[in-house]
């Protein structure tokens, strides 16, 4: 089962440097992925730590809003864990799949390199694969499905128990 | 009280399906004091079940049956197992429809006459006329509750409907309006108005929409003459040596297979599968499947001429409030080839919620480019494009050769190549739409693809002559007096508008036939 969790706080700068972070966003501790600023922690438990930390980056990539926090995006790809936990085949496909974009990517691996561009010319090499398909297309449901998210881009949901919006502004534009 | 009927009872007229075909014959045969068994595939959701969340309410209602596709439609590559967004619950896709209702136009019930001979088109004249479809119009209208028909207002225009109607005034468009829609403008028929909650794809949580699941079929029941059976899967139309209909074979809700007796058949599952359920009713007698010696049964279908345009500007729009189809343009649907086309198209606005926009915007796509755009979301208007699409004999309905459902039903795999006068009608309405908008101020605008198809039409057309066509201008098989057919797959042509008020006004017409008929003894 993967968790996210509210990471307890207490891992101390230095540490975090000695571990090494993502772009010093996200953090590998024991079978976690941790992000020590906004304090939640993803806990894996078939796919390595390290394969999650780069599926949240690949995500990123993949699907980019820069207004949206690193959690949403961790909650999108969780699923591989699971389903990776379920069927060995899966499982290989989606650790082969980020080796290989480790080794496109050179020294530092994928998460290693430093503009979006470089990683979205890696990930333009393998995007008829198998694997890069599982990732996009789990995250069209995976991410955009979150209520969570919504109001990120002003879309406001469920309107029946508030009455429709009859009362409230479905003809409220004023700048035509 | 819903009358309950013995399977054995051969006096029954059974419908497949529960839609605006089905839904609305069994109430007109009902209301005439005829007994009526509906057969629907999917289950029984009342409108205050409705969900209003795109996918929550998509696994609730749609047709997720597999489906297979081929052809050079995108949708066959986008969407490979689901060609169609349409409706397996009672009501059928009357639960999910938008509400839009237009009278075919006169020309369009002739367009072999008119158009004129089309390579690679198998255009036909219905063998019907707007003069004979009129009092069926007016009475479905009346029946529906069509805004700006019978003295009820149009609706009130939402954000998105504002922004049309700007750009329409600016390319100097003259027929644009909020629509005729089978949504109460006003308290009707003990149900209240729109609340414009913006939900209509997901099912009217209100019951403001017109659908058949909360007003032809209960009102069918009130009469004791109609029973619906939910959960029951038509697989089969039986036949006797003489070669008429006697009863339909379906599977019951536990799976297993029931066979209920009929004096008469009609058929109402939609495009996709009432052909399916009479190619796979072959036997000895009728070897290409029931209804089948024109060979047309399953050949010309049709999904109208769709896209559509959104377009983002620099404030905001929320166009996602309010209805869904909250207005037209109708210029554009005359017939005048000087534009490269035959025939012609409606501009109705239309929204998506962010996720199903993230799935249909383009469907595929990743990176900046596409992120950006739903990045402004809330500053995003849109329409949709529907337009009349050429029938061809290629593009069909067959059964799988070797995958089967659940039931060991073959699965149906659509086929569809877009003919060039599609493309050519799509490119237009492409670059109009995205003028409209630019004339708003539009900062980015983007010509988005057909979805999976809500329209599904022509596959045992109507015809004169039986060589022709599967069923005659009663929707009665050529071949089979007792068997009828109910739903959109009678078209023998696709026309410009949405489909649905002209599936209602034939089936008010078919049930006065039928009632006819069963009086004079014929069937
Ligand atoms: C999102 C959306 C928006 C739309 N908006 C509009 C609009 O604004 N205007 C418009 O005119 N049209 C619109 N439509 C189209 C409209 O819904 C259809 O044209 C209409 O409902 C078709 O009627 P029908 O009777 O052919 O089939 P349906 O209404 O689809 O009914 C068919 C029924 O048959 C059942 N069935 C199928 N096979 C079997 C079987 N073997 N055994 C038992 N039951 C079976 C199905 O479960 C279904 O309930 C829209 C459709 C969708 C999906
Ligand atoms: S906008 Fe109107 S018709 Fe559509 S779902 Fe809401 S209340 Fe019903």
């Amino acid at each position: 089962m993967v968790t996210i969790y509210d990471a307890k706080p207490g891992l101390s700068r230095r540490e975090l440097l000695k571990r090494g972070g993502i772009g010093a966003l996200l953090v590998i501790s024991g079978s976690a992925v941790i992000s020590p600023e906004h304090a939640w922690g993803l806990e894996t438990s078939a796919l390595k730590p390290e394969t999650m930390a780069t599926l949240i980056q690949m995500a990123r990539d993949i699907y980019p809003h820069d207004q949206v926090p690193d959690k949403y995006y961790a909650i999108a790809v969780k699923g591989h864990d699971e389903q990776a936990g379920k069927d060995a085949a899966y499982k290989t496909m989606i650790e082969d799949g980020i080796a290989d974009l480790d080794k496109k990517s050179g020294d530092g691996g994928y998460r290693g390199l430093g503009w979006e561009d470089q990683r979205v010319g890696v990930l333009k090499q393998v995007e008829t694969t198998p694997f890069f398909q599982a990732i996009r297309g789990g995250l069209v449901v995976g991410l955009y499905n979150q209520k969570e998210v919504w109001p990120i881009f002003g879309y406001e949901g469920e309107s029946y128990s508030k009455g429709g919006y009859i009362a409230r502004g479905f003809d409220d534009i004023e700048w035509l | 009280m819903a009358a309950s009927f013995d399977l054995n009872n051969d006096g029954v007229v059974v419908i497949i399906g529960s839609g605006a075909g089905g839904g609305t014959l069994g109430n007109e045969l009902a209301q005439k004091g005829v007994d009526v068994v509906i057969l629907e595939a999917g289950a029984r959701h009342e409108y205050e079940d409705f969900i209003n969340d795109e996918w929550g309410s998509f696994s609730q209602l749609a047709w997720t049956d597999k489906r297979t596709t081929s052809g050079d439609w995108r949708v066959a590559k986008d969407f490979p197992n689901l060609p169609a967004w349409i409706v397996k619950s009672v009501g059928g896709s009357t639960t999910h429809w938008a509400g839009a209702s237009l009278r075919i136009q006169e020309h369009e019930f002739k367009t072999l006459s008119t158009y004129g001979k089309l390579e690679g088109a198998n255009l036909l004249d219905w063998p019907i006329t707007l003069a004979e479809m009129e009092p069926y119009y007016a009475k479905a209208e009346a029946k529906m509750g069509v805004t700006g028909t019978n003295d009820w207002p149009r609706l009130p225009g939402n954000n998105n409907f504002k922004v049309l109607k700007a750009g329409a005034d600016k390319l100097g468009y003259k027929e644009c309006h909020t629509g005729n829609m089978a949504i109460n403008s006003v308290d009707r028929d003990d149900r209240m108005s729109c609340q414009q909650t913006g939900f209509c794809f997901q099912g009217c949580k209100w019951g403001a929409k017109w659908s058949t699941l909360y007003t032809e079929i209960p009102k069918g029941e009130a009469t004791g003459h109609l029973e619906v059976r939910p959960n029951a899967m038509a697989i089969k139309i039986n036949h006797d040596a003489s070669g008429k209909v006697t009863g339909v074979v379906y599977a019951d809700k536990d799976g297993k297979l029931q066979e209920q007796k009929a004096r008469i058949v009609a058929v109402a599952g939609n495009s996709i599968e009432s052909p399916r359920l009479l190619l796979n009713s072959a036997s000895g007698k009728f070897p290409d499947g029931l209804a089948n010696s024109s060979g047309q049964v399953g050949k010309n279908y049709m999904r109208h001429t769709t896209g559509s345009v959104y377009a983002i500007f620099d404030k905001p729009v929320h166009m996602y409030r309010g209805t869904t189809m909250a207005g037209i343009i109708r210029d554009e649907a005359r017939h005048d080839p000087s534009r490269g086309f035959v025939g012609g198209y409606e501009f109705e606005t239309l929204s998506l919620g962010l996720p199903f926009m993230a799935a249909f915007l383009d469907p595929g796509a990743w990176g900046r480019s596409f992120t950006t755009a739903l990045d402004h979301y809330d500053h995003m208007a849109g329409l949709w494009i529907v337009g009349e699409d050429m029938p061809r004999a290629e593009n069909r309905i067959t059964l799988h050769a070797d995958e089967k459902d659940a039931h060991g039903m073959p699965i149906a795999d659509v086929h569809f190549d877009d003919h060039p006068n599609d493309t050519a009608m799509r490119n237009h309405a492409y670059k109009q739409a995205t003028a409209l908008y630019d004339a708003v101020g539009a900062t980015r605008t983007f010509p988005t693809p057909p979805y999976p198809s809500t329209h599904n039409l022509g596959t045992n057309r109507m015809s004169e002559k039986a060589e022709d066509g599967v069923v005659n201008k009663h929707g009665q098989a050529h071949d089979i007096k007792n068997l009828f057919v109910s739903d959109g797959s009678q078209f023998t042509t696709g026309a410009a508008e949405n489909p649905t008020l002209t599936i209602v006004s034939l089936a008010i017409r078919q049930a006065d036939y039928i009632a006819a008929q069963m009086s004079a003894k014929t069937i």
